[in-house]
């Protein structure tokens, strides 16, 4: 084991997979001599050259449709979009490009790229820089959506995506990068669509990804010195969702929290929410509980930004609302 | 030309007959001497992207008519299995990226195509077709930017039959020409007569050498005219009759018989089997496209995903 920074093991898994498969090439803004707006490419330039590490203009449309067309005639590209929320420029590419072309065409072709991308919050970057705006990606068949929490999933996942053969969207956290943690020295990948425990505990579950996996792990920090045990669930793919191991948590603990800085409606929360409750309704001791940023803009003004989005506080409330809930109350 | 022509007229019979399984169908009927010219000047490894309107360019590429009539009517034998379409029509294994349903959605894809080119040296040239619509969509911008400044072998044609639905060219944009439009990307910028199924191979020829010696992308404005209205239903109440019998006097199909008969290409012998045999291939086609069985109901419900670890299936298709 290595301890590493989460963005030095996203350029660990880039780098490994160029140097494995030629046909592994990254295109995006500001990504080669400048090494990237949160320096994860940095240095690949100077290894691989212009040609397999490409700075484009500013043009989210055709960087993400650039990638689709060479995906479809042979190349394996990573496209990098510096904020997701500049996505809204090019989600035609992706999704009416990249998510349809296997099923439209009827199989013909597959669709083999990485979509790498930033968001969230940490940086008082203001409204326009700073959504999460996971809901959108994982509402659309024909993407696979992926948010790590920690250095070791943040390789073996990219990794792993770039291997896939389907488009991916592969959320990074900004406030991540800098995070370290042990990653393991030899190779690894590590499989799309499983969740992992980040935390073991009986009494309830906290589930989140990205981010929110730090959050709720604080969360259950403070409760355990009340002496109560949260199992924390870290879904690292959101899309396909690893419905079983959520099922199977709960289905012990009986109460759950679902903890996302992306805002609350329409939220993947809600998508969670539904399942277990489709899946549980019985069995479960309290209604699912959401933590979820609230439905505002966020401020560009990190005061500010953080009265919006969860903290291990108000996932602590929740907590401990859903661990005292009685029936009682809602029979009026 | 005469394939696609009949073709669409056999389809509109089709329709009419309510066999199509979609409510979506675009003919190109009036703008073949463009998808012939176009793919005329393509040679194997070369790849294709397509439009809403887009029979004529698989067509014209040599897509199979039994399998393209089967997809329309959605039959399991289609193209796409049966869950396509028209308007994505598609064989991938002749290098053809798609039809595509989002009016410029496509010409990023031939960006991209272009690129893999350039990175891996495979010699492809890609051609990319769109309508004056797509002129106007932002994509269309980036994606001439992009090609251009990578040098990429694309030859980007707009088929510009005057309308993007209802509104005329002239009133999309005051840059009419597409000499004027391609010097903002320091392009070569050439206007054809899209009737002339020889001018229309010559600019694409040219484009296409250029872009297979490396000195980039060329932008071709391609002008023609649908005969009939965008769609099914459409009676083109906002075109003006005259300016239609005008165009339709210039049907590229006359047009160049009489040119291959001036000119000593064909003789009159020639053209009456070029006719009877596309007739016959069509008829082949329909029939057996009615006979096929249709799609079944769990084709809905698969290839939305590849399997993990999959290949880009274009390498099969080509090899095979
Ligand atoms: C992005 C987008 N906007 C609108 C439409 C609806 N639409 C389909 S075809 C069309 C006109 C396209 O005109 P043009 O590109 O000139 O092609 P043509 O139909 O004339 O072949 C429109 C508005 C669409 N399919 N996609």
């Amino acid at each position: 084991m290595t301890t590493l920074m989460f963005r030095d093991a996203l350029r660990q898994a880039l780098r490994e997979e160029m140097q494995r498969d030629p046909r592994v090439f990254v295109l995006g803004e500001d990504i080669g001599r400048y090494g990237g707006a949160y320096a994860v490419t940095k240095g690949l330039l100077e290894e691989f050259g212009p040609r397999r590490v490409i700075d484009t203009p500013m043009s989210e449309g055709t960087i993400v449709g650039a990638a689709v067309g060479a995906a479809m005639v042979g190349g394996r590209p990573v496209a990098e979009i510096m904020y997701v929320d500049f996505m809204a420029y090019a989600m035609d590419q992706l999704v009416n490009q990249a998510a349809k072309i296997h099923y439209m065409f009827g199989g013909q072709i597959n669709v083999p790229m990485v979509l790498r991308t930033q968001q969230g919050t940490g940086r008082g970057a203001g409204a326009q820089h700073s959504q999460s705006l996971e809901a959108w990606f994982t509402h659309v068949p024909g993407l696979k959506v992926i948010a790590p929490a920690i250095p070791a999933d943040a390789k073996g996942l990219l990794k792993s995506a770039i291997r896939d053969g389907n488009p991916i969207v592969f959320l990074e956290h900004k406030g991540l990068y800098a995070l370290k943690g042990e990653v393991p020295d030899e190779e690894y990948l590590t499989p799309i669509g499983v969740a992992r425990v980040a935390r073991a505990g009986d009494d309830l579950t906290l589930i989140s990804y990205s981010r929110g996996v730090h959050v709720a792990l604080e969360a259950a920090d403070e409760l355990a010195r009340a002496g109560i045990q949260a199992e924390v669930l870290d879904l690292r793919t959101l899309k396909p969702l690893d419905i079983d191991a959520l099922i199977a948590s709960v289905r012990r603990t009986r109460r759950v929290v679902i903890v996302h800085e992306a805002t609350l409606t329409g939220g993947l929360g809600a998508e969670i929410a539904a399942r277990l409750s489709e899946a549980l309704f019985g069995r479960l001791l309290a209604p699912v509980q959401r933590v979820a940023a609230f439905d505002v803009p966020l401020p560009a003004n990190s005061r500010l930004e953080k009265l919006i989005v969860p903290d291990a506080a108000r996932v602590v409330q929740a907590a401990r609302a859903v661990l005292n809930f009685s029936p009682q109350e809602t029979i009026s | 030309m005469t394939r696609i022509r009949l073709f669409e007229e056999r389809t509109l019979e089709v329709l009419m007959q309510g066999k199509l399984a979609s409510t979506m169908c675009h003919v190109s009927i009036g703008q073949e001497a463009v998808a012939a010219g176009v793919c005329m000047a393509m040679q194997p490894q070369d790849y294709l992207t397509s439009t809403h309107r887009g029979h004529g360019h698989l067509i014209a590429r040599g897509g199979d008519l039994a399998r393209m009539m089967a997809e329309l009517m959605g039959k399991a034998t289609g193209y796409c299995k049966g869950r396509g379409g028209s308007m994505h029509i598609t064989d991938m294994a002749l290098g053809h990226l798609g039809a595509n349903g989002i009016v410029g959605g496509h010409i990023g894809i031939a960006v991209g195509a272009g690129l893999w080119s350039s990175l891996s040296q495979n010699r492809a040239v890609t051609m990319c077709l769109f309508g004056d619509g797509a002129v106007t969509e932002g994509v269309f911008h980036e994606a001439m930017n992009m090609a251009a400044v990578f040098r990429l072998p694309v030859v980007f044609v707009c088929e510009n039959n005057q309308y993007a639905m209802s509104l005329p060219w002239s009133k999309s944009t005051p840059a009419v020409d597409f000499k004027t439009r391609a010097a903002a990307y320091a392009l070569p910028g050439v206007d054809v007569d899209g009737q002339d199924v020889a001018a229309v191979y010559q600019a694409a020829c040219a484009a296409a050498d250029r872009a297979r010696r490396g000195d980039g992308p060329t932008l071709i404005g391609a002008h023609t005219y649908r005969f009939f209205g965008h769609s099914r239903g459409d009676p083109s109440a906002y075109r003006d009759p005259e300016e239609e019998k005008r165009w339709r006097a210039r049907d590229p199909l006359p047009l160049f018989k009489a040119r291959a008969l001036a000119e000593g290409w064909l003789d009159e012998d020639a053209i009456v089997r070029i006719e009877t045999e596309a007739r016959q291939a069509i008829d082949a086609a329909v029939a057996a496209a009615e006979a096929a069985p249709p799609a079944a109901d769990s084709v809905a419900f698969e290839d939305v995903y590849a399997p993990s670890g999959a290949q880009q299936l274009i390498d099969k298709a080509v090899s095979a």
